[in-house]
C-alpha cells in the first residue's frame, strides 16, 4: 500500500490526487502511445517484428549506432581523461597561472558554444576532418563543468593522504592515480554517463560535421527518415533506446549527477 | 629555494594540466577570437575574407531577418522559461507527496523524455499531430471539425514547440526542485497545520518561500538554455513559414551554411554571446542585490 493514498481524503486532497493523476498519465502518454502504434498490428501488413526488422535491417541502422558508440564514447574517454587530470592539478599543485586557468574555466561554462559553429565549422575543413569521427568529436571536448565538479570533490578529500603518500616519494600523476581517482569512481561514472547521454544526444554539431549519410550519428540519421510514418517512427525510438536503457540501469547516478553539475555551479 | 619548489610544482602540474589546455585553447579560445575576427571580414564559409569594418554590424541593425529571429528567440523564451519553471515546480511537488514505487514511477515518467534524443522527440510529436489519424489531430478535428497543422501554422508554431520543449525538458527542473522539497524540515508543516495553516497557505508561506533560491537557480539556467534553442526549432520547421520558425542560432546556421555569408554569420553569433552575456550578468547583479538585503 502506497503511503499516499493513507492520507486524509478530504476534497481538496481528492482534488490534488486527481490532478496528479491526470500529469503523469499526460507525460507518459506521447512515449507509450509511440511505442504502441509501432508494436500494434494497424493493419495486416504492420506488427511488431515487421516494423523493427524493417528498421535494423533495411536501413543503415547499424552503422550509425556505430558511428554514435564511437563518437560518444570518444568524447565520454577524452573528456574524463583531460578534466579529471586538469581537476586534480588545481586542486592539489600550487602551479604558476592555477588562478587565471580556474576562473576561466569557471567563467567559461555559460558560454553559448552554437555561438561557435561557423569557426568550428572552419576549423575542422582545414583539418581535414568533416565527415570522420574525429571531427565529431573534437568540438563537443569543451566541457568545464567536468573539471570543476572533479575539483571540487578533490578538493574534499583530506589534506593528509596525499602529502603522506607524498612524503613516501610518490609523485603527483601517482598520487593521483592511485589514491584521488580510485577514491571518487562514483564521480567519475556519474560524469561518464551524462556526458555519454549529452554527446549522444547532440544533434548541431554533429548535424554540420557529417554530410555523408555512412557517418552520421544515429540522431542526425533518424530525423532524415522521419517521414517514414511508422518506421520511421520505430527508427526514432530505436535511437533513443540506448540512453533510455543507461538511464534506467544507472537511474540514481544519472540523478546524482544532474543535480550535482548544477549544484557545483551554483557554489561557483 | 621558493623557487626551485614553485619549479617543481609546475613540472609535476605541466602534463596534468596540458591535455586540457590544449584542448580547451584549440577549440574554444581560438575559435571564439576568430569568431570575432571574421565578424569583420565578408569571409565565406571555407575561405577567409576581406577586411570590411563595422559593415556586418550595421547590417545588422538593419536586417529584418534578424530582427525576426531575434523576436521569436525571446518569444520562445517567454514561452518556456517561467511557464516551464512553474510546471517543474508542479510536478517535483506531485512526486514529493508520493511514496515509494509510485513516488520511483512518476519520477522516472517526468524524467524519462529528458533523456531522449531530440530527433526521438520531434519524431513522436511529428506523428502524434500530423493526421486525423494521429492522437492530438484526432482530437483537434473531434473540438474544432479540422485538423489544425500546428507546425505549419505562423501563429501556433512558436507555442507548439514550446509546449514539446517543457514536456521534453522538464524533468531537469523537476529534479532540482525534488531536491529542494527534500530539504524543507517536514515538521515546519507539522507546526504549521497545528497552528491551523490550510494547505493554500502552508503552499504560501514555506513551500515557496524556502524554495526561492532554487526556482532562481532554475529559471537562470533554462534562461541561458533557452535564448541557444536551435534542434527542436529547426526541427519541427521544415514545414513552417521560415520567417515565423526562425531563432537566432538557426538564422546563424542558414547564414553561415545556406548563404555562405560566414563573416554576416560570425558578427550575429558575436551578437547572441553578447545577449547571452547581457543575461548572465543582469542575473549575477540580481543575485548580488538580493544577497546583500
Amino acid at each position: 500500500m502506497s503511503g499516499g493514498l493513507g492520507r486524509r481524503w478530504d476534497l481538496g486532497g481528492l482534488a490534488l490526487w486527481v490532478v496528479s493523476l491526470v500529469l503523469v498519465v499526460l507525460w507518459a502518454f506521447p512515449i507509450f502511445w509511440a511505442v504502441f502504434a509501432t508494436a500494434g498490428p494497424a493493419d495486416a501488413t504492420t506488427g511488431f517484428f515487421r516494423t523493427y526488422g524493417n528498421v535494423l535491417f533495411n536501413t543503415d541502422l547499424g552503422r550509425w549506432y556505430l558511428n554514435s558508440i564511437v563518437t560518444s564514447g570518444g568524447v565520454t574517454l577524452i573528456v574524463i581523461a583531460i578534466s579529471s587530470t586538469c581537476g586534480y592539478a588545481i586542486s592539489q599543485i600550487e602551479f604558476t597561472g592555477r588562478r587565471m586557468l580556474w576562473y576561466g574555466i569557471l567563467g567559461s561554462f555559460m558560454i553559448p558554444v552554437q555561438a561557435l559553429i561557423v569557426n568550428h565549422f572552419f576549423l575542422i575543413y582545414q583539418w581535414g576532418l568533416l565527415n570522420t569521427w574525429l571531427g565529431v568529436i573534437l568540438p563537443q571536448l569543451i566541457a568545464p563543468i567536468a573539471v570543476i565538479v572533479y575539483k571540487q570533490f578533490f578538493d574534499s578529500i583530506p589534506q593528509e593522504l596525499g602529502e603522506a603518500a607524498f612524503l613516501d616519494g610518490a609523485k603527483h600523476w601517482q598520487i593521483f592515480l592511485n589514491i584521488y581517482l580510485p577514491m571518487n569512481w562514483g564521480v567519475t561514472l556519474a560524469l561518464a554517463i551524462i556526458v555519454f547521454i549529452g554527446a549522444w544526444n547532440a544533434f548541431l554539431w554533429p548535424f554540420l560535421a557529417v554530410t555523408k549519410p555512412e557517418m552520421m550519428n544515429v540522431t542526425v540519421s533518424i530525423a532524415q527518415i522521419r517521414s517514414y510514418g511508422v518506421s520511421g517512427l520505430a527508427a526514432a525510438l530505436m535511437a533513443g533506446l540506448p540512453v533510455v536503457v543507461i538511464y534506467l540501469l544507472f537511474q540514481r547516478r544519472v540523478t546524482e549527477a544532474v543535480t550535482l553539475s548544477v549544484a557545483e555551479k551554483d557554489d561557483a | 629555494m621558493d623557487n626551485q619548489r614553485d619549479r617543481k610544482e609546475n613540472r609535476a602540474a605541466l602534463p596534468l594540466v596540458l591535455p586540457f589546455v590544449l584542448v580547451y585553447a584549440a577549440l574554444f579560445i581560438y575559435p571564439s577570437l576568430q569568431m570575432l575576427a571574421t565578424s569583420f571580414t565578408d569571409g565565406a564559409l571555407t575561405k577567409q575574407g576581406a577586411w570590411v569594418g563595422l559593415a556586418n554590424y550595421e547590417r545588422l541593425l538593419s536586417d529584418r531577418g534578424f530582427g525576426a529571429a531575434l523576436r521569436n528567440t525571446l518569444y520562445f523564451v517567454a514561452l518556456t522559461v517561467v511557464p516551464g519553471t512553474l510546471v517543474g515546480l508542479a510536478l517535483a511537488m506531485v512526486v514529493n507527496r508520493l511514496r515509494g514505487y509510485w513516488q520511483a514511477i512518476a519520477l522516472s515518467v517526468f524524467f524519462v523524455p529528458y533523456i531522449l534524443p531530440v530527433s526521438t522527440v520531434t519524431s513522436i510529436a511529428y506523428l502524434l499531430t500530423d493526421s486525423p489519424n494521429s492522437p492530438l489531430g484526432g482530437l483537434a478535428q473531434a473540438a474544432n471539425g479540422t485538423t489544425i497543422s500546428v507546425w505549419s501554422s505562423a501563429a501556433w508554431f512558436m507555442p507548439s514547440v514550446a509546449v514539446l520543449t517543457i514536456w521534453w525538458t522538464v524533468g531537469f527542473s523537476v529534479l532540482l526542485f525534488l531536491a529542494g522539497l527534500r530539504a524543507i524540515p517536514k515538521n515546519l508543516y507539522e507546526a504549521a497545520q497545528l497552528d491551523g495553516a490550510g494547505r493554500w497557505a502552508q503552499l504560501r508561506w514555506i513551500t515557496w518561500t524556502l524554495l526561492k533560491p532554487i526556482t532562481i537557480l532554475v529559471l537562470t539556467i533554462q534562461l541561458i538554455l533557452q535564448i541557444r534553442v536551435f534542434d527542436q526549432v529547426y526541427l519541427m520547421a521544415s514545414q513552417s513559414p521560415s520567417r515565423s520558425a526562425t531563432v537566432l542560432v538557426h538564422y546563424i546556421y542558414s547564414v553561415a551554411f545556406q548563404r555562405n555569408q560566414a563573416g554576416y554569420a560570425s558578427a550575429v553569433a558575436v551578437a547572441l554571446f553578447l545577449i547571452v552575456l547581457a543575461f548572465v550578468v543582469l542575473q549575477f547583479q540580481l543575485l548580488r542585490i538580493r544577497r546583500s538585503k
